[in-house]
């Protein structure tokens, strides 16, 4: 049981990298990226492109490639999202959902179909472990990626907190119009906060080829553990991104020792309560709650 | 050369036409108030100007040039800043923050947070409070050296004393009449108190259904002068 809790708890920590970018979009531009998985996959690949191709680290490549994924979400926001903005609140559904199939299909073009892992390129850091008392191994991988994730989500409060350009996010993401008026230029903000969280989107992906395999059309699952992260942590709240993240990986954990379906399922029904709970609790005292969903009784 | 000039402005709201062929200009140093009904075009005047509401016809120069096309965020760098109506302070953040972001988005200039606070000293005890937490006088307070700190040439404050206490308006004009006193800072308000008006402003320009119906210097305008120009039963210019 321990052991499945920590487990559950590292593998939080690359939900709550994949999340915070989908979060961070979500809560300063207000824009729901339904391409984001597919965006973490391209990172991946292009991390396993430079691996394979120029025989560099992963962790190199990672830092070449990071900037790239910034750059392309700076151009994605400035060149396609903020125009689909202003075509209503489905539009921009509809376009990152085309984004997503253009990029698993442009993927599967240029890379091929095989499922890749970045798993030989790291040696025996995809398997080596640490040992701990009563039996307990921690993988230095997973570890390693829950330190990236908190080392992420502090860099990333101490920016919003510190910085002229984290203040300029807060305010922006707080009431844009006023901070137009106090001077700050929205659109870079929103391309700054983009290209952020496409950065982000590349990290969590290339971790994800370090402990696992990936293919053009994985992009789709991530998005949906994502969102389900963003949900239970709650919406715009970077700290409740891990925590959101933590819960899904303790319940998938914990799934997974009933039998390996149950791996994602389990994760999929505590999401399930997590949203009727808060549907029930927000409604009970207004509307009658789930009593009065279930029997349509005043 | 006049500091701001307006010709012919129009603004729409779909198919309502809130500003209707508007014109006036502001002198450097000026205080003009602009006095009217509740749909009268204040409001959506002072958001053209400051370029979050777009002209649908009609130029706006300010001190010469012509700033129709500009981005809000670019008219602030020009120098106009609004204090809009309901404050919009960013609530999550402190008094401190909201200054800090008005300093490092806008101009350089006379104004810094030493001197903000100098003409507002009952900022100085709230820096590190939200600005959520605070009354309705301290927030337009707040709006207002928010204002300031990005060195406006022209200050737009929309409803000055909406919703504020007596005690709270009393304070404010006392602030407000400080900087007046300074001479540098041009100030267009929004006011609904027609005594507030005629004791603090320099002019009155009277806007009935997006027009300008009254204008004059405020000295020499009579409260019942302005009150049938405010209800549309004469019109008239008195120099």
């Amino acid at each position: 049981m321990l052991d499945a809790a920590l487990q559950g708890i590292l593998l939080g920590g690359y939900y709550a990298v994949l999340a915070a970018g989908l979060s961070l979009m979500f809560g300063v531009i207000r824009f729901i990226n339904l391409a984001h998985g597919d965006l973490a996959i391209l990172g991946a690949y292009l991390v396993l492109f430079c691996a394979e191709r120029f025989g560099l680290s992963p962790w190199l490549a990672l830092v070449l490639v990071l900037p790239v994924m910034g750059l392309f979400g700076w151009v994605l926001q400035g060149a396609l999202f903020a125009r689909t903005m202003r075509g209503g609140f489905l539009l921009p559904l509809l376009t990152t959902f085309g984004l997503g199939a253009v990029l698993q299909n442009g993927m599967f073009g240029l890379f091929g179909s095989d499922a890749r892992s970045l798993g030989n390129a790291i040696g025996s850091l995809s398997w080596e472990s640490w040992q701990l008392p009563f039996g307990i191994s921690l993988g230095k991988l997973p570890v390693i990626t829950f330190g990236i994730a908190v080392f992420v989500l502090v860099a990333l409060q101490l920016v919003l907190s510190h910085t002229r350009l984290g203040r300029a996010i807060r305010a922006t993401s707080a009431d844009a119009e006023a901070a137009e008026l106090v001077g700050v230029d929205a659109r870079t903000v929103h391309r700054a906060a983009a290209a952020i969280a496409v950065a982000l989107a590349g990290l969590a992906g290339a971790l994800l080829a370090m402990r696992a395999l990936v293919n053009p059309y994985a992009g789709p699952a991530q998005l949906i553990f994502a969102f389900e992260a963003v949900v239970i942590g709650g919406i715009g709240s970077l700290w409740g991104t891990l925590v959101g993240g933590i819960i899904l990986g303790v319940a998938q954990s914990f799934g997974s020792l009933l039998s390996p379906q149950w791996f994602q399922l389990a994760g999929h029904v505590v999401f399930l309560g997590v949203l009727g709970a808060r549907l029930y609790f927000s409604h009970a005292g207004r509307r009658g709650g789930l009593r009065f969903l279930l029997t349509g009784a005043r | 050369m006049s500091l701001l000039s307006v010709e012919n402005l129009v603004a729409r709201h779909g198919l309502l036409t809130a500003v209707h062929d508007f014109s006036c200009t502001i002198e450097p140093g000026e205080v003009v108030a602009i006095v009217g009904a509740n749909g009268a075009g204040k409001t959506t005047l002072f958001r053209a100007i400051a370029g979050v509401h777009t002209a649908a016809g009609g130029t706006i120069r300010l001190a010469g040039a012509d700033i129709t096309a500009l981005p809000p965020h670019r008219r602030v760098a020009a120098g106009i800043a609004m204090v809009p109506e309901g404050r919009r302070l960013f609530s999550e953040m402190t008094v401190d923050e909201n200054l800090r972001i008005a300093c490092e988005n806008g101009r350089r200039g006379s104004w810094t947070l030493a001197t903000v606070l100098e003409a507002l000293p009952q900022l100085q005890p709230l820096l590190r409070v939200p600005a959520g937490g605070l009354s309705g006088g301290q927030r337009q307070a707040v709006a207002i050296g928010r204002a300031l700190m990005s060195n406006p040439a022209l200050l737009l404050l929309d409803e000055v004393s909406l919703g504020l206490s007596p005690i709270a308006v009393a304070g404010l004009y006392e602030s407000l009449a400080a900087l007046k006193a300074g001479g540098t800072t041009t100030m267009v308000v929004v006011e609904q108190d027609l005594d507030r008006v005629l004791g603090f402003a320099d002019r009155v320009i009277c806007m009935l259904e997006g027009r300008a119906v009254l204008e004059g210097r405020a000295s020499e305008l009579s409260r019942s002068q302005i009150a049938s120009a405010y209800f549309g039963l004469a019109t008239g210019q008195v120099h």
